[in-house]
């Protein structure tokens, strides 16, 4: 809010996105049903903060992901990023593209190339990108691989020679090697185990504040995105629940999935109460979603509207707060 | 002793580890040799072949280059001789095998078996990569295709569909009588049978790089090079192939031994390597006309060697 000229426009803005997957069967293999993996769904990230993805496993947070970076090819909707419409570039703006929108991974034993030593898996890009060549190229990765906490004597090595949170930190150099504006964070610590986390996370946040990165990071676990996000986006089943900033979020949930959310992460004081909202049910298939509001069948506030009307977007308290909630509950 | 002792590092027998936990560095090949040395029927598979290797090249040299075994020469006066026989007396000086021995014998134009073994096992050998490394290609090339651009549509079908049927329909025919034809269509040489032979066995390299592109299409390190905007060409080539070449190349060890036996097969019915060329395949061929007259050994070495090199 201070460099109005700027920051007024978000870094990223992604407006109606969808990616519907087909489901084929039958003989001539014709598309009999569409999972829809993510449906309507509007979001901004501005410069430098830090948006948080969070929702169950299989809510399509991963496809939002990977269809902004055009990963995977979005069904509709539009993706400005840096003023430029991503879902519009040929596949040659799109490398260009490439360079400022970055992915770091779930997995880091899948996101490495077994085969190739971590110092070449992180030149490659300089590389290719014709960035730098020779010395400059092999400085620019010392450089890469000491940013990020690994030693650049290591780099003839193969991943198998190290640790999943040494993997993590190659995969982030290769991330930040294009030095992107944007970096998708899709999982990037769920693999790690807990005291591995906390130092990828602080790296992360470091990274952050050096080179002015914007994230938008996806998890499930609340605890990550308290501690980095600045706000925080609740998906359900393809659709946005909520929208808020972290710390209204979290002293202040609107929507009855998001409260439910909360409520079911452990609090580390055991004299807390615990009001532990149990959902009924399972959540249902994106395949056939529920009419109306897609949580219905599960939401302890249901009420007839919600059944057949799908809920729209209303603002908590004043627009430029951005506290966005989409349900009946707040008309 | 006592002065090399120093040399040695106190710990040479525990696993160094430096400051961070890892092992010494090791590329993937001295990683390969270190299990490679502990394996002795690994260790003794590689000897036979560094020998059968060996043999080739020495035979390439021997009887061509620096003929001290000359497969060649007809000497009427000793045909049918077993082996571990002298050239009889009235023999021409000049013709007689090298320390005047026939190892394995001569054939029915008194030719030196051991000196054409020699020769064959060379041309044997070289039939049977050069088969191979094509039908690797076209394997890799066509696997690949199907896996990694599967799912395009050409007008009404995928790339992958049509591909892979175009596969299934190569292995419908019964390889031996389609390369036996398209042998007896074409002028014989070396060349040919090596071409015909490779164009004719890439079926099951196809099917198995496509397999791995399959699964290899959908990992994170994919993603990431997509991502970074490295070129199509690039991701495959330098992502996707070296990890899919696994378990290409155990059938493709598999196949040198195959293309080696078609070779023979195609000698010794007559449409192989054309004389003067001597394969393992045509002295087999040669020998059997003479099976009652000659029992027993000019087929029994060659026949011995296959059995060898196709293990």
């Amino acid at each position: 809010m201070v460099h109005m000229t700027e920051s007024t426009q978000p870094l990223l803005q992604v407006t109606g996105l969808k990616k519907y997957f087909p489901v084929r069967s039958g003989l001539f293999s014709r598309v009999s049903a569409w999972v829809k993996a993510v449906d309507d769904i509007t979001l901004h990230v501005n410069r430098g903060e830090t948006l948080g993805l969070v929702g169950e496993s299989g809510c399509g947070k991963t496809t939002v992901g990977r269809a902004i970076l055009r990963l995977v090819e979005p069904t509709a909707g539009e993706v400005i990023f840096e003023g430029k419409d991503v879902l519009a570039l040929r596949s040659k703006e799109l490398r260009q593209m490439r360079r400022r929108m970055q992915l770091i991974f779930q997995d880091p034993y899948s996101s490495l190339n077994p085969r190739m030593t971590i110092g070449s898996i992180v030149s490659e890009p300089l590389k290719i990108h014709h960035i730098a060549q020779g010395k400059a190229l092999q400085d620019q990765v010392d450089q890469l691989f000491m940013r990020v906490g690994l030693r650049p004597e290591h780099q003839s090595r193969y991943p198998h020679e190290f640790s999943g949170g040494q993997r993590q930190r190659v995969g982030i150099a290769r991330a930040l090697a294009l030095n992107p504006k944007f970096i998708v964070c899709d999982e990037a610590v769920s693999a790690l185990d807990v005291s591995i986390q906390a130092q990828i996370l602080n790296l992360l946040r470091d990274l952050q504040q050096e080179f002015h990165l914007s994230y938008l990071f996806i998890t499930h676990d609340l605890n990550v995105v308290q501690y980095l996000a600045d706000r925080i986006a609740v998906m359900y089943l393809g659709q946005l629940a909520e929208v808020a900033p972290a710390k209204d979020l979290f002293t202040d949930p609107k929507h009855p999935y998001t409260q439910a959310l909360l409520s079911a992460n452990p609090v580390p004081d055991p004299t807390a109460a615990s009001q532990r909202i149990i959902l009924p049910g399972d959540v249902p298939s994106p395949l056939n979603p529920p009419k109306g509001c897609r949580f219905h069948p599960r939401c302890p506030h249901v009420m007839d509207v919600c059944k057949t009307v799908e809920p729209h977007l209303t603002q908590i308290g004043p627009p430029e707060k951005g506290h966005q909630v989409w349900c009946h509950l707040y008309p | 002793m006592d002065q090399a002792k120093p040399n040695v590092p106190r710990n040479a027998g525990a696993v160094n580890l430096d400051a961070e936990g890892l092992a010494p560095p090791e590329t993937p090949w001295e990683e390969f040799l270190r299990i490679f040395k502990k394996d002795y029927q690994a260790l003794l598979g590689f000897l036979v072949l560094v020998l059968l290797l060996i043999t080739a090249l020495a035979g390439k040299a021997l009887t061509e280059w620096w003929v001290v075994f000359d497969p060649q020469v007809v000497r009427l006066t000793d045909k049918f001789l077993p082996p571990l026989s002298v050239p009889s007396p009235d023999s021409i000086p000049a013709d007689r095998p090298f320390a005047g021995v026939y190892l394995m014998g001569t054939d029915e134009l008194g030719r030196d078996v051991f000196a054409r073994m020699f020769q064959g096992s060379f041309v044997s050998l070289s039939i049977g990569f050069v088969a191979v490394g094509i039908s690797l290609g076209i394997g890799i090339l066509l696997g690949g295709l199907s896996g990694f651009y599967g799912h395009v549509k050409l007008w009404f079908i995928t790339v992958d569909t049509l591909i892979m049927r175009f596969t299934d329909a190569m292995m419908c025919f019964p390889t031996f009588f389609l390369i036996l034809t398209a042998v007896a269509l074409l002028p014989p040489s070396i060349y040919t049978i090596m071409i015909i032979i490779g164009l004719f066995s890439w079926m099951g390299t196809a099917r198995f790089v496509r397999a791995e592109f399959l699964s290899i299409r959908e990992q994170d390190y994919v993603t990431a090079a997509k991502a970074l905007g490295i070129p199509e060409g690039r991701i495959i080539f330098r992502h996707m192939v070296p990890n899919a070449l696994a378990p290409v190349f155990v059938s493709a060890t598999i196949g040198v031994a195959t293309a080696i036996l078609t070779e023979s097969g195609l000698s010794f019915l007559g449409f192989g390597v054309p004389p003067p060329y001597a394969t393992w395949g045509n002295i087999l061929s040669d020998g059997k006309g003479f099976v009652f007259d000659a029992p027993g050994y000019f087929h029994s070495s060659p026949g011995d060697f296959y059995r060898r090199s196709g293990l």
